[in-house]
């Protein structure tokens, strides 16, 4: 299992160093820093394996994070544990930057004894640990004895990411599904492959211990009801139901339940958190095609011509558009023309970038350059990186929809009429190439 | 709040002041200097001299304090152990105390004080801890047994904490058993035959039900322990994997690739024809794609992981080749992870967009990730036939691009193509010529070398261009200055009258100049070999090269089945067994997958019979006599419904026994060797007549070489003025031979015999001359063998086995012809690699094949391999 935990600045100093196991000595410290913090390489893994010790390492801002081991460790768990080391801090005191761990690095060192036992993960949800691990370290003295054992069986409870005893005059839940769209499409404008990637969060200010079932188009479940005559919703949306390539779930969600029965039911955690994630490849709504056109005129001059084209309904707006189109090396001088918003040539970044605030559905809008190349003697072609896209769309490109959120507390009086609900649909751009 | 200074403290003085600040009343001031401790601490500073004073603080009721003092203990307590003894009151104490919080901390804390002393005190109460009320302090008591046992194994075992341990699986609270198994699993490592996982489908029915309560990290150890176990039958395999699938939609990767595991695992044991054995497969890709969108670094692992899947089951991600595009932004290390899938997937139907990909890689920025990119489009050449032509082209292109490390690594690849495909792209030679200067890399070099060389005919300055390498051939690397010397001693052989000088200069640079034991014994043998035997050397030298095989850089077999028992861990991420990078006993354990169910019968139904029948050899390539012999058993005197494990290893004297009555029936029957020869073939466990005699236990009596037809007349005495000849034809060890009584019935003596072969379908020809050493008397018969080899002049005969033979004697010349049995030629090690298999199958022209089914057969590993070694045999004979 994991024999250590080391945190370091971009510098290399060590900020945080917890050792677990006895076979990981005070030079691991020094190992990774003079082998893969200072090496002059770009990183070429983040496994390392130096004097048959692994490393494993994360990067957040400018801190390192690497968990160290002379065993056979899994190496999944050991990057999710680092993920969720990650998660955590933030949870605990905001961005992960040097000031911040080093001002909290008590907290770290108590939270890091709690959440990882002789190089075991143990429970690592923050809504768990909050109840004792404080920033104050008093109040854990002044929990009365049902206190203490009910923050234990919290902790190590069936459901360790609720507590009991929650209450909320208002009863209130939000729904964000968020996704991200991803396309990568070559310059004759097939569609080499695009995926969406969506995720569910959830906010919810719930009392009690409520039991609640998510529903969504699913084509599976659309497909097994339709049998019984009940597809209103889908109707309505003109696309019945998405066919969801995989999905993945928070552990409060009965997996077996899913498994079985394709229902989605859960106690959830209170506050924020992510329900679900998916997957899905077929039928995308692609929100923003790009047409490129790319002329060398001599050996001196590019001409570029980009067309964006938004494919969704014109009542709709998109939003923070941002067209990157890379530009040679060489380049000495550009000259644009754009019909909307603004466009900058970016020296530093080696490329045009194209911002347009708003755009309806159904326009199209387009940008004209002309770069001069300086002469070069580099034999080697310029790659023509792809141009990428940046929007943010008010629906969701997969064609998700979410059918109910049903609550259901019998303890306490409220019904599910009580809860006020609030879904929100967001399409971002992924990784949107076209290439060029 | 703190900031910088807590961590810039230097001089020496501020120990002192910090041991002042220690002993203060003030608790607020006490807690501010052992956080300045702890700091300097963390950057490496020594602070052990401030211990007393630190421990002095132990006593509180703030816990805050207390982790803090407890923290500096883990790490100083080693180092001062009489002084750690201090600590102990305390730590029994707090052991009592009834918050559970305070509890679980003393007893874990203590467990990880590493100090012999300590360790006796702790026994008392981690004893009480692990059979306390508040599962809190269960489960953390539970990892402490595993902490105790690595600093005292001894200490563990005598106190009976295993015990307890064990129970602990049965424990009401699910994160409990998850970290008692946890615990149990890496002691069990340190053990391996301790049997203390003892898994039992009680045990594992509790640890799937706890399975669905614990959290995400108990799930994981649950399942990696899950993966350790093997069911009894496919059926209880298959209840497992049903309760495992559901795993595979958990939002943290390391459960859904332990669950990979074990299902992978189990898969084995399930019959192929099984409708969940679809099902699986089929549910087993979306996650694997999920994995992909995961963070970078879980992507790599993810990446590692799926190029095991992969190998050992393409069918799970054939369709998904798409996903596995390199994205402009991914880092270097998910590219070049990326792409090695991609190659593994490529086949005939995606081929072309594969290519599509890898030109536009080839064109990026990132060395590496190029280079691997056009050795990639070199692989795709050699693995899907249809596309070599629009690989090679692809290739010169990017040569003509002139980029220095594409040309070298292009030229690399187009060696191998040439040796896939011989003459069928030589035409590009002169443009690997052309930039014959530019490379600088060894690789490159030699492979050059290697197509001057081997195409020396067909390029007119191949003897120029070889002696241009020549000049700084001391300065060159090994690899580079064997294939010179090959090369020139090949351009020798096929341009003897222009090279002569050339070929000696090489020669005494090898030899005589060169301090490299291999090169200058490579010099010596071309040497010998060109001044004794001119011809000889031709046939070495120029012999026909066996043809690559189109997978290259593959695992081998049994590494990755080793490898899929460890999907997750590091080792499938190092592609290195444990025992590679793991130190001491941990980890020197090999797991192996479970053997399919009923091995005999339902997997090899009779379409996938030929592939099975290969892939069903036993896994350790060299198993040692026990084993081999075990299975052998296993497999003959059971019934073949029950394949349950293998008979246990203390029966050694009963074994012997098997062996005996083995080797009787063997000798009753009569087949190949005497008896007298039995004790030498148990010593070779490859020997051929035993195995096949036990694989023919299920029935089939199919003649496998050993059979050996009676002798027949060949040729009657009256057509032979007086000379009668009756012969069969049998193998023996591996090599044909052709038995004769020769009977002389004539009235005079004869003399000078011999013998000569027409040409005929095999390629058969006596490999020696006809050994009739006495004079044949009147009415005397003689014994005489011949050893046949099959590397004669072929011509295919009607029958095919017929053979016509001229013999010759002091009187006359005599024609007779012979009809010998197929089976003859088939090589007692017909087995052959699956891969080296389906290369030879693809290599017969289609229209060389027919089908037909094969109904109700009851197809047996010995038919199966008869299969394969006619396959050899049809093959020679399309030669």
């Amino acid at each position: 299992m994991i024999g250590g935990l080391f945190i370091y600045n971009h510098k290399g100093e060590v900020l945080i160093s917890r050792v677990y196991r006895d076979d990981i000595g005070r030079n691991a410290v020094d190992a990774f820093r003079v082998n893969v913090i200072h090496a002059r390489q770009q990183v070429r893994s983040p496994v390392s394996n130096i004097a048959r010790t692994s490393f494993f390492h994360v990067k957040r801002s400018n801190i390192w994070l690497a968990a160290v081991t002379k065993q056979n460790v899994n190496a999944t768990m050991v990057f999710e544990f680092l993920y969720k080391m990650c998660d955590v801090m933030a949870a605990y005191f905001g961005k992960i930057s040097e000031e911040n761990v080093k001002n909290n690095f008590v907290l770290i060192y108590e939270l890091l004894d709690e959440i990882l036992d002789f190089g075991y993960p143990q429970n690592s949800e923050t809504g768990a640990l909050k109840t004792f691990i404080t920033q104050q370290g008093i109040k854990s003295q002044h929990h009365s004895k049902e206190e203490q054992s009910q923050i234990t069986s919290q902790v190590t409870g069936q459901i360790g990411w609720r507590r009991e005893g929650i209450k909320y005059r208002r009863n209130e839940l939000f729904l964000d599904v968020l996704e991200s769209v991803n396309l990568l499409m070559s310059p004759q404008g097939q569609v080499l492959s695009a995926h969406v990637s969506g995720r569910v969060v959830m906010k919810s200010y719930l009392s009690g211990m409520p039991e609640c079932k998510f529903g969504m188009n699913d084509k599976i479940v659309i497909d097994k009801q339709g049998k019984t005559g009940s597809t209103e919703d889908g109707a309505k949306s003109g696309k019945q139901s998405i066919a969801i390539d995989d999905c993945t779930f928070h552990q409060c969600v009965r997996l077996s339940k899913f498994d079985s029965e394709r229902s989605i039911s859960f106690i959830p955690p209170d506050g924020d958190y992510e329900l679900m994630r998916y997957r899905t490849t077929k039928d995308i709504i692609l929100p923003f095609r790009v047409i490129p056109l790319v002329r060398e005129v001599g050996r001196t001059k590019l001409e570029v011509k980009v067309v964006i084209k938004s494919n969704f309904k014109s009542s709709l707006l998109a939003q923070k558009i941002e067209v990157r189109i890379p530009t040679p090396l060489n380049t000495s001088g550009v000259q644009l023309i754009c019909m909307k918003g603004k466009a900058k040539y970016k020296a530093s970044e080696n490329a045009i970038v194209w911002k347009v605030k708003r755009m309806a559905g159904m326009k199209e809008s387009q940008i004209s350059a002309e770069i001069e190349l300086l002469p070069t003697n580099d034999k080697k072609k310029w790659a023509r990186p792809p141009i990428s896209m940046n929007f943010e769309v008010p629906f969701a490109p997969s064609g998700l929809k979410v059918r109910y959120l049903k609550v259901f507390e019998p303890k306490l009086n409220y019904s599910d009429h009580d809860v006020i609900k609030w879904v929100r649909y967001i399409g971002r751009s992924g990784i949107y190439e076209t290439r060029c | 709040m703190m900031c910088d200074f807590l961590f810039s403290l230097v001089c020496t003085g501020e120990i002192f002041e910090l041991k002042a600040e220690l002993n203060s009343d003030k608790k607020e001031k006490k807690k501010e200097a052992v956080k300045k401790v702890i700091a300097s601490m963390t950057v490496g500073k020594d602070v052990s001299a401030l211990f007393p004073d630190v421990v002095n603080c132990m006593q509180t009721d703030n816990l805050e304090l207390k982790k803090l003092v407890y923290l500096y203990l883990m790490n100083y307590a080693k180092s001062q152990p009489d002084m750690a003894i201090m600590a102990v009151n305390t730590f029994v104490k707090d052991c009592e105390d009834p918050n559970p919080l305070i509890r679980a901390l003393a007893v874990r804390t203590m467990g990880c004080i590493r100090v012999d002393k300590i360790t006796e005190y702790l026994c008392e109460p981690l004893r009480k801890c692990l059979k306390d009320e508040d599962p809190y302090v269960r489960k953390t008591a539970a990892v402490c047994v595993a902490k105790l046992h690595d600093i005292n194994a001894q200490l563990v075992e005598d106190q009976g904490f295993l015990d307890t341990l064990k129970d602990l699986i049965s424990d009401s609270n699910p994160m409990v058993v998850a970290n008692a198994v946890a615990a149990l699993s890496e002691i069990a490592e340190s053990h391996p035959n301790s049997n203390l996982l003892d898994l039992n489908p009680q045990t594992i029915n509790k640890l799937l039900t706890a399975l669905n309560e614990c959290t995400e990290w108990g799930q994981i150890f649950i399942l990696d322990c899950l993966a350790n176990y093997t069911p009894r039958d496919d059926r209880e395999s298959q209840s497992i994997c049903e309760r495992v699938t559901p795993r595979l939609s958990h939002a943290n990767s390391a459960v859904v690739l332990s669950a990979v595991k074990v299902l992978m695992k189990f898969m084995e044991m399930l019959p192929k024809d099984l409708d969940y054995y679809g099902t699986l497969l089929k549910k087993l890709a979306p996650p694997l794609v999920t994995l992909l969108s995961a963070e970078p670094e879980l992507q790599y692992v993810a990446l590692r992981n799926i190029n095991l899947i992969v190998q050992r089951r393409p069918e799970i991600l054939k369709h998904e080749m798409k996903v596995f595009f390199v994205k402009y932004n991914d880092p270097i290390y998910v590219k070049l992870e990326k792409l090695d899938i991609m190659i593994r997937l490529a086949s005939q139907a995606n081929i072309a967009q594969v290519l599509a990909e890898l030109k536009e890689y080839a064109t990026e920025v990132d060395v590496d990730f190029v280079r691997k990119a056009v050795r990639a489009i070199g692989r795709c050449a050699i693995k899907v036939e249809q596309s070599a032509e629009r690989c090679v082209s692809t290739l010169l292109d990017l040569i003509q691009t002139k980029v220095n490390y594409v040309v070298q690594e292009a030229i690399v690849v187009i060696k191998d193509i040439f040796r896939k495909y011989p003459n069928k792209y030589e035409s590009v030679i002169a443009t690997l010529c052309e930039n014959l200067d530019s490379l600088d890399e060894p690789e490159a070099r030699a492979a050059m070398i290697w197509i001057v060389g081997e195409y020396a005919e067909r390029i007119d300055n191949a003897d120029e261009l070889l002696e241009s390498f020549l000049e700084g051939f001391h300065d060159e690397s090994t690899q580079v200055q064997l294939q010179l010397l090959t090369a020139i001693v090949k351009l020798f052989l096929k341009k003897p009258t222009e090279t002569q000088e050339l070929v000696q200069q090489v020669l005494s640079l090898a030899t005589q100049d060169s301090d490299n034991p291999d090169l200058r014994d490579r010099g010596y043998i071309y040497w010998r070999l060109l001044s004794t035997d001119p011809v000889a050397a031709k046939e070495v030298v120029l012999a026909e090269k066996p043809l690559i095989s189109e997978e290259t850089d593959l695992i081998e077999p049994t590494l990755l089945e080793e490898l899929i028992c460890h999907i997750g861990t590091l080792a499938s991420v190092y592609h290195k067994p444990p025992s590679a990078f793991v130190e001491g006993s941990r980890g020197v354990q090999h797991k192996r997958l479970p053997g399919s169910a009923g091995s005999g019968e339902s997997v090899e139904s009779p379409d996938t019979g030929s592939a099975a029948g290969v892939s069903e050899a036993p896994p350790a390539v060299i198993p040692s006599q026990g084993d081999l012999l075990g299975d052998l058993l296993n497999l003959d005197l059971t019934p073949p419904t029950t394949t349950g494990p293998p008979p246990p290893a203390s029966s050694g004297m009963q074994m012997g026994a098997m062996d005996l009555l083995g080797g009787g029936l063997d000798s009753l029957v009569g087949f190949g060797a005497p008896p007298a020869a039995m004790p030498a073939s148990f010593n070779v466990p490859v020997s051929g007549g035993l195995d096949d005699l036990f694989d023919l236990g299920g029935g089939v009596g199919m003649p496998m070489g050993v059979f050996n037809p009676p002798k027949t007349v060949w040729l009657p005495a009256m057509k032979a003025k007086g000379l009668e000849i009756s012969g069969t034809f049998v193998r023996r060890a591996g090599v044909i031979q052709m038995e004769m009584t020769l009977t002389n019935k004539a009235m005079s003596v004869m003399t000078d015999f011999a013998i000569q072969f027409n040409r005929n379908s095999f390629g058969l020809a006596p490999a020696g001359p006809l050994q009739v050493l006495t004079p044949l008397s009147p009415n005397q018969s003689i014994e005489a063998a011949l050893p046949l080899s099959t590397v004669g002049p072929v011509m295919k005969m009607e029958p095919l086995n017929n053979l016509q033979v001229a013999v010759k004697n002091n009187i006359d010349v005599f024609y007779f012809s012979c009809q010998y049995p197929i089976s003859m030629l088939f090589a007692e090690d017909g087995k052959m690699e699956r891969q080296v298999f389906l290369a030879t199958w693809k290599d017969i022209p289609n229209d060389n094949e027919s089908q037909f089914q094969i109904k109700d057969c009851h197809l047996n590993s010995a038919l199966s391999r008869f299969l394969c070694s006619l396959e050899v045999s049809t093959t020679q004979l399309t030669d």
